[in-house]
């Protein structure tokens, strides 16, 4: 009995130490953010790994996330004589929630694991210890430019992601399936609002993503156990925390931003 | 290995699609260059019931859109619902007999305000008041009717004989 109480004991412990490492990890990484002006090409290197290379995903994604909604809600719209609110159902599910949801997972497993496993072998080859001794910060030389460039590559991704599948949407819908051309856009324009949906949604949703998802990745790797099994590990763990952390903090988001409409 | 100045190129396109398709959300999908509401006049209007309209509904004239409602309120005294509209700068020729109905747009539609135009010389301004006004149908009371009428109908004819 007290066998089981000390292991939930040890455990509970043991989570709290690890979310407190976490946040005073990302403390100080946020602390050495003002120095990277001084060297703004280490950023636009990390812009080019996390962001440029996601491109192909994010684009395909969206295009088809977008055909899938137009072809499925043209089917259920139909029904009711309602094709014209097509536009406004697929305009308004992408910039609310799949866009910034769909690209900070994508995002997750395209850039964030890729991250924590870099910067997990970094550690195991003593790379980061190097360069402590050299009297280079690896927070503030390796780790804060990764951070800075995910949190303002997410929005972008996702901002392109969300519309290439209006663009998706509407060749569906206009091009395959006779919706007018008028009725997909005007609709969309009176109903969507630039604020309360395109700000709410693709630019702060995904901006708290981003730093989510950067957060989580460059943390797991600088914590992980410096071995070949550990980074594997460490790379898993980022994914899946990731991708939990960005769904249940899309649900708070749209209760905080949306709930009471 | 790719060279900096391809990083440089390839990252500045990527904030430039990311910047554009920002844009285009804006622009093409919430249409912020149509809305202009913010500059057009005010006119408000008294009705017994509103039903469900709501702010930013349409205020159309012959169909058009011309303006938005911009806020609704309770006047505390007569316990009226105060509808204030934006109308477009640029439809100021409004005579000032200009009356206002409650309209749905289809069979399930949305409520919209439609305007019909009077006759007068003078025209609507800031802050002018729409007299004429004509509810919105709520459907529980003209059902309610329906069967009072039909049941008043029911007694007078089995009073008869």
């Amino acid at each position: 009995m007290i066998g089981v109480l000390a292991a939930l004991g040890r455990v509970t412990l043991a989570r709290t130490a690890r979310l407190g490492r976490g946040l005073l990890f990302l403390l100080v990484v946020l602390g050495g953010l003002p120095q990277l002006a001084l060297r703004p090409y280490l950023v636009v290197r990390q812009l080019y790994s996390v962001g440029v290379l996601s491109l192909p995903i994010i684009v395909v994604s969206g295009l088809f996330v977008g055909m899938v909604l137009g072809l499925q809600g043209y089917t259920t719209l139909a029904d009711f004589g309602a094709t014209e609110s097509l536009g406004v159902m697929v305009a308004l599910s992408l910039v609310r929630e799949l866009g910034p949801v769909i690209a900070a997972l994508l995002y997750a497993g395209r850039a964030g694991s890729a991250l924590t496993a870099e910067i997990g072998l970094m550690k195991a080859t003593e790379q980061l210890a190097g360069m402590a001794m050299m009297a280079v910060d690896p927070i503030r030389r390796v780790v804060a430019p990764r951070l800075l460039a995910g949190v303002f590559a997410v929005p972008l991704l996702a901002a392109i992601f969300t519309a290439v599948g209006i663009l998706g949407g509407y060749l569906v819908g206009v091009g395959l399936l006779g919706v007018d051309e008028g009725t997909y856009w005007a609709p969309m324009q009176a109903k969507v609002q630039l604020v309360r949906d395109v700000v709410n949604g693709v630019v702060l949703k995904s901006a708290a993503f981003g730093l989510v998802a950067n957060w989580i990745a460059v943390f797991e790797g600088y914590d992980t156990v410096p071995t070949a099994e550990g980074i594997g590990r460490a790379t898993t763990r980022a994914v899946v925390n990731t991708s939990l952390a960005v769904l249940g903090l899309d649900f708070i988001l749209t209760a905080l931003m949306f709930g009471g409409i | 290995m790719v060279t900096p100045k391809t990083v440089e190129v390839t990252v500045g396109v990527f904030v430039a699609l990311g910047f554009a398709a920002l844009f285009m959300l804006a622009l093409k999908v919430s249409g912020i260059s149509q809305i202009g509401g913010d500059e057009g006049y005010r006119i408000s209007a008294r009705f017994d019931n509103i039903g469900g309209l709501k702010v930013r509904a349409p205020v159309a004239l012959a169909g058009v859109r011309i303006g938005r409602v911009s806020a609704i309120g309770i006047d505390p005294r007569t316990f009226d619902a105060v509808v204030e509209m934006r109308i477009e700068r640029r439809y100021d020729q409004l005579p000032v007999d200009t009356s206002a109905k409650i309209l749905t747009s289809g069979l399930l539609g949305e409520q919209y305000i439609g305007l019909e135009p009077g006759g007068a010389e003078q025209v609507l301004a800031e802050g002018s008041n729409l007299r004429l006004t004509q509810s919105a149908l709520v459907l529980e009371n003209i059902i309610g009717q329906f069967l009072f009428s039909k049941a008043a109908e029911g007694k007078s004819e089995s009073g008869n004989p």
